[in-house]
Order: structure tokens, then C-alpha cells, then sequence
């Protein structure tokens, strides 16, 4: 069931469950920054389908539309940072932190600058648009740079949350947010803690069989998954992992040693992501068997999210399939 | 500011001091960058000793003029210029290149007071110092952002990026400095990928363009009070400079892009340059 301490929507699993789309709610955590007059929004040619033109509207002074060039936007955000201000950059995540890392390494990572790096349209949910415009590799390209946090909302309440703490943290950090609506999970009283993952789903019974850990709107799926697995007598426990890195290593091993079995979930490319800092920390501290459900080395294609997710196996059957497997390993 | 014949004067002396010091410190270091820095030498000296609203003793005062520099393989000649103006003390430009030295190979912004902002990989300068620029608008600030380039750093996309965004800000607190030297590591600029005449380039992108002689101090340093004028534009200077300059055997060599003096070229490029190329005897002779 719904772990009752973390305040979870009660409409999860009604099939009329709410949806919004991340960005939607980066928008409306970017007006709620945008109070503190450091905060300037920086856009590449992007800025309605990056929810910014509302803080444009608001804050004409602070919002500077760049034209599409990812790489001079990160580089004048440094120079922005570097002088005092707390720049937001958006463009989609293929071309920022794509098409511009080096400039992101060296001019913001490697300066320390305070600049806020969100990735639209990540994941291959971004659907028709195909693999060119589809991130998949986004977390493992800013997971590997020195000085940068990186977070993965759930949802659009956690990403308006995660957006307002980002200006608090004097850091570079790389946000990753998705195009498609997806359902809401959590409410605002859902803890959200940068750098702390959080149990989800509770199953009935102690004996724990497995652990889905979830990234991104895949919480959704994991959650779903954890429903099915308990109507098998499968108890599985469901973090949630909003926070890449730093990543919450004490939660982690406490149930990997707990469930003895794992899952990871992530819209991301398994090579690099969430299934890689999970089998990182299990390595080290806990070896378990671990099974990763995302996309396998390959690039997206045109389609719907349903229809891509069916085709690569991020589908609530592939995490129960998933599940089944890793504990069959132990 | 009116500068005396006797300050410019002094400004020229400051320059062959910081030649001196590159020899020293790259022979010492074993690798780095001899040309650029030679020949940036005068403009570093009337930059950092005529021209710049600056205290080396408080390197973060929020109104002093910025400096960015974006072909980062030159810092000898910066890191020189830092030091003789009193940043850090003089003896530590022996340390470059050394594991735990701040003067690090490329500069590095946390690491040594008066570096404002990290640099190396080519073509990233020019946006930081608008982003310097801008927010010193946005903050109703007086100050002036100075960002020195290599020409051939002109072969990066996002230089031109910077170029068409500081034309749509109008950004008249941003000085380029261009060195315009014809080489870069495999030939000479217009064989590897010819540049053209950079400053019709600058001014179709809206700039204001001034041509300088990068030896000539003084039309250097009026190039800078002229750019101070300029409203409603950025000012390019593209300060035709001489790679190398002041050490005849390095002089006009694409070669010496790249490379250091060994311990004997060190010694014939110091004595060069001591004697104002055997114009003066020597101190040691």
C-alpha cells in the first residue's frame, strides 16, 4: 500500500487520476524563485514549450531569450552566476546538456557557478518528435561532472518543489524534466528532500521480496508494478529517487539488505543512470542481484509514450517480469 | 585619464618585465604557450597597469573593472601581469604548472585571486563576459568587462554565437580584445581556416571596430577610452600583434604556439630582452 508517512494523492490509482506535465509545474516553480530579484531565466529559442514565458511576462527585465544557442546560453549563465545572479537555462535536453557539455563542464562546473540547468523534454517519452529530440543519456552526461547535483522530479508538484529549493543551493544543478503529462502522485505535504530518496509503497507483508528503485514519472510505473506484485504474493518496497546525485546511498542499501533483490526504472538509457548509481552502491556496499528496466543501448523512435514504452519494456509487465527475475537470482 | 610621456614610458618597461617573466616561468614549467604571451605583453601591461579600475588587494570589489581571459593558454603573460600588479607575490610565477600550485596550466577561477572566470577550451569567453557584463547591467553597475581572444579561437561556433548576442544587447560595458597574431597550433590563421577581415565581420554583427597596432601602448590604451564612449555597441579592438614578440628567434613562428624555451633558448631570449635587443647592456654583462 501507499507508504501513509509520506501524504501520497489518494487518486493514484483511479483511472481518472490527474495528470500535468513537469514543465507545467517547472513554471510555476520558476515564477516562485523568480520573487528573489537574483533569479533570471535564460531561454534557447525555447520559450513557451519550456514553461518560461510566464516568468518572461512577469519579470521582462530578468528573462533573456538567447536564440538557439545552448552553448553561449550555458557559458553567459556562468558569467551570470559568477557575478551575483542565479540563472536558470532551458532548452530541451538533447541540445543542453547535450549539444553544450564542455561548456557546462568547464564554465559552469569547473567555476562552482550557480547555475540551474534544466533539461525539457527528456526521456523517450517525448514521443513524435523520434530519437533525435528523445534524451536518454542526459543523467549519466551531468551524473559524471564534478560539482553538479542532479535531480529527477516524479511529478509536477515535486518538480515546482524541487524548482524553488534549487535557488536556495549555491551549486550547479541539472533538472531533468519530461514533455508529456503524467499522473500526480504526490501532494504538497509529500516530503521532498534534495538528496533524500523515499519509500513510496509499503507492502503488506515484512517479508520483503524485492525493491523497485524509480526514477522521473517511472515512479508511476513502479508503483502500478508494486500493485501487481503484491496480487502475486510478491512484496515489493518502492523508493523514490528524486535526488541522482548526491545520491542517498543510506536508504539504498538499507533495502537492498532489507529486499535482497532490486529493480531499477528509469526513461534514461541503463547505461549511466539510475540502474548504474544503484549496481555502483550495491557493488560496494551489498551485492545483490539487480535487474534494470530502461532503454537498452539503442536510440527511440516516432510514436506515442505508450506506444514507446510498450516497444522498449518500460511497461508495468516488463517491471514485474523485472522483479520475478531478480528474486528468482537470489 | 591622461597618460604622461614618462607613464608610458614605465608601461613599456612593465611589458619586457612580463616577457622576462614568461621566459622564466614556461623554460621553469617545461610546457605551455611562448607565442600568445609574448606578443600580448603590451597589451596586458597598458591593460593592467593603464587602463583597468582595479585593486589587487581586494580582488572581489564589487565595482572593479573585469577582466576575462578566453584563450586561456596565454595566462603566463596574465599570470605576470597579476603579479607584478600585486595580486599574489612575484616568486610564486615559479610554481607554474606545478601539482598544487594555483597557477594552474589553464586559468581556474576558485584557484588564484584576479582570475574571474575559468578558461581553456576555446570559444567560451566571450559569453561568460557578457554574462559578467549583463549582470553588471542588470545591477546598475559602472564597470567595464574587458575579454581577450585569440583569432584563432574565432574558428569556434560559439564565439559567433557571442558575437550576434552581444549586437542584440547593445552591450557597451563589453571590450573585446582580439589578438589578432595570423597563427594558431597547425599554421598560420588564414591557411587553417581563413578568418577574412574580422572586423567587417564585428561591425555587420553591430559592433564598433577599432584596429590597433598591439605594440603601440599608447593608441592601445586610447582604443580602450574610445570604446568607454562608444553607447549603444560593444567595441571590438583587434590589436595586430606579432607572435613571439621581442624574442627575434620566436618572432612570427607558428611553432612557438605551442612550446616552451629549453634552458639555452631561455638564456638567449632573456639576454635579448634585457638589453632591449643589444641596444643596452645587459645588467649581468
Amino acid at each position: 500500500m501507499l507508504h501513509i508517512s509520506q501524504n501520497l494523492s489518494h487518486d493514484i490509482f483511479s483511472k481518472s487520476v490527474p495528470t500535468a506535465a513537469l514543465r507545467d509545474g517547472y513554471g510555476e516553480g520558476l515564477l516562485e524563485a523568480g520573487q528573489n530579484s537574483q533569479v533570471v531565466v535564460l531561454t534557447a529559442d525555447v520559450e513557451e514549450s519550456t514553461r518560461t514565458h510566464t516568468f518572461h511576462t512577469l519579470y521582462p527585465d530578468r528573462f533573456i531569450e538567447m536564440g538557439v544557442s545552448e552553448q553561449n546560453m550555458a557559458s553567459v549563465a556562468a558569467g551570470l552566476a559568477v557575478s551575483g545572479k542565479i540563472p536558470y537555462i532551458n532548452a530541451y535536453a538533447v541540445f543542453s546538456p547535450g549539444r553544450n557539455w564542455e561548456q557546462i563542464r568547464t564554465t559552469i562546473a569547473y567555476n562552482n557557478a550557480n547555475v540551474k540547468i534544466a533539461g525539457h523534454h527528456a526521456g523517450i517519452s517525448t514521443g513524435a518528435d523520434g530519437a533525435t529530440h528523445q534524451a536518454i543519456e542526459d543523467v549519466a552526461l551531468m551524473r559524471a561532472m564534478p560539482n553538479m547535483m542532479v535531480l529527477t522530479p516524479c511529478d509536477a508538484i515535486e518538480a515546482r518543489k524541487m524548482t524553488v529549493q534549487a535557488a536556495l543551493i549555491n551549486k550547479p544543478i541539472y533538472i531533468r524534466l519530461q514533455r508529456e503529462k503524467t499522473p500526480i502522485l504526490t501532494t504538497k505535504e509529500t516530503p521532498c528532500t534534495i538528496g533524500k530518496s523515499e519509500v513510496f509503497w509499503m507492502p503488506k507483508s515484512k517479508k520483503y521480496s524485492v525493491v523497485l528503485f524509480a526514477m522521473g514519472p517511472m515512479v508511476y510505473q513502479a508503483l502500478l508494478a508494486a500493485r501487481e506484485l503484491e496480487k502475486l504474493s510478491i512484496a515489493a518496497v518502492v523508493v523514490r529517487v528524486g535526488t541522482i546525485k548526491p545520491f542517498d546511498e543510506k536508504t539504498t542499501i538499507e533495502w537492498l539488505k532489507k529486499a535482497g533483490a532490486a529493480v531499477t526504472i528509469e526513461d534514461h538509457t541503463i547505461y549511466g543512470g539510475l540502474g548504474s548509481v544503484v549496481s555502483e552502491v550495491a557493488a560496494r556496499s551489498c551485492p545483490t542481484p539487480i535487474e534494470m528496466v530502461g532503454v537498452a543501448d539503442v536510440f527511440g523512435q516516432s510514436g506515442t509514450a505508450h506506444q514507446l514504452y510498450k516497444a522498449y519494456h518500460l511497461e508495468v509487465d516488463d517491471i514485474v517480469r523485472a522483479a520475478k527475475k531478480a528474486i528468482k537470482r537470489v | 585619464m591622461y597618460l604622461s610621456h614618462k607613464h608610458i614610458k614605465q608601461l613599456y618597461g612593465i611589458a619586457n618585465h612580463l616577457r622576462e617573466d614568461v621566459i622564466t616561468m614556461l623554460e621553469k614549467a617545461g610546457s605551455g604557450h611562448s607565442a600568445g604571451s609574448l606578443g600580448m605583453a603590451d597589451i596586458f601591461a597598458g591593460l593592467y597597469f593603464g587602463v583597468l579600475n582595479h585593486n589587487p588587494k581586494k580582488p572581489l570589489w564589487s565595482d572593479r573593472d573585469r577582466v576575462v581571459l578566453s584563450n586561456g593558454h596565454i595566462c603566463p603573460v596574465q599570470y605576470a601581469a597579476l603579479a607584478r600588479a600585486g595580486y599574489f607575490p612575484l616568486k610564486e610565477l615559479e610554481t607554474l604548472r606545478d601539482f598544487k600550485s594555483r597557477l594552474q596550466g589553464h586559468p581556474h577561477r576558485e584557484s588564484l585571486p584576479g582570475i574571474e572566470t575559468t578558461s581553456g577550451p576555446l570559444g567560451s569567453g566571450l559569453s561568460q563576459g557578457i554574462g559578467i557584463a549583463l549582470a553588471g547591467r542588470m545591477d546598475h553597475k559602472k564597470y567595464q568587462t574587458y575579454v581577450i581572444l585569440s583569432d584563432g579561437e574565432h574558428d569556434e561556433g560559439q564565439t559567433w554565437e557571442a558575437v550576434l548576442l552581444a549586437g542584440k544587447l547593445k552591450l557597451n560595458s563589453l571590450t573585446a580584445i582580439i589578438d589578432r597574431n595570423n597563427i594558431q597550433i597547425d599554421g598560420f590563421t588564414e591557411d587553417v581556416l581563413p578568418l577574412g577581415s574580422l572586423h567587417e565581420k564585428y561591425e555587420a554583427f553591430g559592433w564598433h571596430v577599432i584596429d590597433v597596432d598591439g605594440h603601440n601602448i599608447e593608441d592601445f590604451i586610447n582604443a580602450t577610452y574610445e570604446a568607454k564612449a562608444v553607447y549603444e555597441k560593444p567595441t571590438a579592438i583587434i590589436a595586430h600583434t606579432i607572435p613571439g614578440k621581442g624574442v627575434s628567434f620566436m618572432e612570427r613562428s607558428y611553432a612557438w604556439h605551442g612550446a616552451p624555451p629549453s634552458k639555452e633558448q631561455a638564456r638567449a631570449a632573456l639576454r635579448e630582452l634585457r638589453t632591449l635587443g643589444g641596444k643596452i647592456r645587459g645588467e649581468n654583462e
